[in-house]
């Protein structure tokens, strides 16, 4: 059984102030890979109204089911990871200043400067970087001192919560960016939309489950850390086929460098654009997406009308990488909103991505039917 | 067996879209064995046999899948900028006509190097298909293309893209033929697993070996030989037969195993070598780790400028490796006196 529907009949599907608002709280919580419990609670109370079963699997998955409505409904793994990248003490020097290690792909260009809250009561501290000047006496100016090629070394920086505090943390404790979550017109800001927007997106989803298929919903862990949490979670679920949802680089801005050959041309490495529409994976670092559901998505987009783009091949990861080498194989795609500037404290999405990427995600598994795998990849 | 390579190299099929290669080793294969599958990676399975006393359930794997590229960008005068998809590097590609799966073909080229000193990198590569404008290409983000390279033949030896692995596949299905043929039966049941994704991390094998769960595993892989100018040295050499591998970059071979495709080769007057490999790995490497493990162990055929448009590849080695495989399929497996297992 198929549901077909036109973007505008399901109210549920919409952003509205309550959906932004959850957007929120799942933002600004504090979430590091293997340390998701805040974002966990936020999932559980959310989830807990409308399945049929829960659980919080011995990594902290959160696997939660909504059993469909007909007889035989195809099994759909819908994963999001709960997990945002960030950074861990890892040594204490004394007078509240700690050596400190990162966990996911952060960007250590980003670092110096930005505040960060660490452990558990969000203790506040700053990011500092000890600088050393060289005086060109050619040209007087100053130019601060740093690694080969201008890149800062992650060793040079700590991270300083003043000496009132020091107490108050150890090593270990995990650290996070403070970026608060905001609207700014079209778009918002916060940090963590990877993926926190895909986690809120399969809270909708889960809302407004169709009936055709059992969803299960698996809330990931320790994505950024290596897809660990998809990888149990797909072995424990035993799917027939999965979809993943995440958030993306839109490194569409132009090229602005002055000195560089590429200064003026074309950018071709953008990945993906802001307001573009959800990006539909080809391929990336750890998965060749099946051809059959990358086919379903693009068909249902046009079918429907909702803006869609393809993600650039190459580069980077999702939870499908996990999901799709498990068992006897688990036929997966990814589909992610663009995010300018992730992996930085502060991203910036476009609300109509949003709106697009859920109305695919739904649209695409109400029109799932088993009939999509007896077609040979 | 050469003509039979040949079109199974001509046939496009990179990693993730490789249905027209399992179509046509399927259509070849089909009346040679007892049961065959597509599982939901695409590999294509095939049981000839049945479980046996004496036997061991064993998992032979060759990749089908070559190295492609993907399209990434097509620009405003048409050209089209692209990424790997497996082991290529732009040196090795420069300069090499493409074909997508659409149809369309081009040539890789570069831009002008202004500084000769830096190294190439594939965003300074990009495909000419000889248009004018974006307007005018068939193609979209994300289509695949293989390169386009004539076969050539030299005497008994053939230069080719995309031998890395389908002189795997191509010894495989010698094996069904003549086991067919001679009505071999073997002593073991035989899983025969074309697999997918092979060249981005033998991932179709995973998914395989975790279905199967073989006793002992098989590979059938290409091997860079190091006997051309500037080659590695040791390395193994093209016309001295296939090569039993003890190591190699993702895999311990088991020492039984060695042993035993080592004594089966003196017995029966099989050339063969003996290889150490750094950095390659096989499906062999997904056998070995799946659910609980199993030994395995790798037959490999010297291959010459392997990851690059044209590869070369002696038929001797192929005809000997299908010759010892066999042997290896009539024999009981027994583990070696160097090995407590």
């Amino acid at each position: 059984m198929v549901v077909e529907f036109g973007p505008d009949s399901l109210p549920g599907l919409s952003i509205g102030d309550a959906q932004i608002c959850l957007l929120e709280r799942l933002c600004n919580a504090c979430a590091v890979s293997g340390n998701e419990s805040e974002v966990r609670q936020i999932v559980l109370e959310q989830v807990r109204p409308f399945a049929s079963e829960v659980r919080v699997d011995a990594l902290g998955n959160v696997l939660a089911l909504r059993r469909g409505q007909i007889r035989q409904p195809l099994r759909v793994m819908v994963a999001a990871h709960m997990d945002e990248v960030g950074m861990m003490l890892m040594d204490d020097e004394g007078d509240g200043v700690f050596r400190f290690e990162l966990i996911g792909g952060v960007d250590v260009a980003h670092l110096p400067g930005k505040s960060v809250y660490i452990g558990r009561a969000h203790l506040p501290g700053v990011i500092g970087r000890p600088l050393s000047f060289t005086a060109d006496e050619d040209q007087d100016t100053e130019v601060f001192g740093d690694g080969p090629d201008n890149k800062i070394p992650l060793a040079s920086l700590r991270i300083d919560v003043s000496p009132d505090n020091a107490k108050k943390v150890k090593v270990g404790d995990y650290v996070t960016f403070t970026t608060a979550f905001t609207r700014l017109g079209p778009s918002l800001r916060a940090k963590a939309f990877d993926d926190r927007i895909g986690v809120a997106i399969l809270i909708e989803l889960f809302r407004n489950a169709p009936p055709n298929i059992d969803l299960q919903a698996a809330f990931t862990v320790q994505e950024e850390a290596g897809l660990r949490g998809a990888h149990v979670a797909a072995y424990a679920l035993d799917p027939q086929l999965a979809l993943v949802l995440d958030c993306t680089p839109a490194r569409d801005l132009p090229h602005w460098e002055v000195d560089s050959a590429a200064a003026g041309c074309e950018n071709a490495l953008y990945n993906t654009r802001l307001g573009a529409g959800p990006a539909i994976y080809i391929s990336d670092s750890s998965t060749i997406h099946d051809p059959r559901l990358v086919r379903h998505l693009v068909e249902t987009a046009e079918a429907l009308g909702i803006p869609y783009q393809i993600r650039q091949p190459g580069g980077g990861g999702t939870d499908a990488g996990a999901v799709h080498r498990q068992r006897t194989g688990i036929p997966s795609v990814s589909v992610s909103v663009p995010g300018r500037y992730i992996h930085t404290p502060a991203t910036i999405i476009r609300l109509e991505d949003w709106q697009n990427s859920l109305r695919l995600a739904h649209a695409a598994l109400s029109r799932l039917s088993p009939a999509i795998l007896d077609i040979e990849r | 067996m050469k003509s039979f390579l040949q079109k199974l190299v001509e046939t496009p099929a990179p990693s993730g879209h490789e249905r027209l290669v399992r179509e046509f080793v399927r259509a070849e294969i089909e009346t040679l064995v007892d049961e065959l599958t597509v599982d939901q990676m695409g590999n294509l399975i095939a049981r000839k046999g049945q479980p046996q006393a004496a036997g061991l359930k064993m998992m032979l794997i060759a990749h089908l899948d070559e190295a492609g590229l993907a399209a990434t960008h097509i620009d405003e005068q048409g050209f089209v900028r692209f990424l790997p998809v497996g082991q290529l590097t732009p040196i090795n590609c420069l300069g090499s006509r493409v074909q997508f799966l659409n149809g369309a073909q081009g040539i890789i080229c570069a831009e002008q190097l202004t500084d000769e000193n830096k190294r190439l990198t594939f965003d300074r590569l990009f495909i000419d298909l000889g248009l004018s404008s974006r307007a005018d290409c068939p193609l979209r983000i994300g289509d695949q293309a293989v390169l386009l390279q004539p076969f050539g033949e030299h005497g008994g030896r053939v230069t080719g893209k995309a031998l890395d692995n389908r002189a795997g596949v191509a010894v495989l299905v010698e094996t069904l033929r003549q086991m067919h043929t001679r009505q071999f039966h073997s002593l073991h049941e035989l899983y025969f697993v074309f697999s997918v994704q092979g060249q981005v991390g033998a991932r179709g094998a995973m998914t395989a070996a975790y279905a199967i769960n073989p006793d002992i595993g098989l590979a059938i892989a290409a091997t860079p030989s190091g006997d051309a100018p500037g080659g590695r040295r040791p390395g193994v050499r093209l016309g001295q037969g296939p090569a039993i591998r003890v190591r190699d970059g993702g895999t311990i071979f088991d020492p039984a195993i060695v042993d035993w495709m080592v004594r089966t080769a003196e017995a029966t007057d099989i050339p063969f070598q003996m290889e150490v490999v750094e950095k390659e790995y096989t499906g062999g490497r997904a056998i070995q780790l799946s659910r609980a493990g199993a030994p395995v162990g790798c037959l490999s055929l010297p291959c010459r400028y392997m990851h690059s448009a044209l590869e070369m590849m002696d038929c001797q080695d192929l005809q000997n490796g299908t010759r010892l495989l066999i042997e290896l399929l009539g024999r009981p497996f027994v583990a070696g006196r160097s090995n407590p297992l």
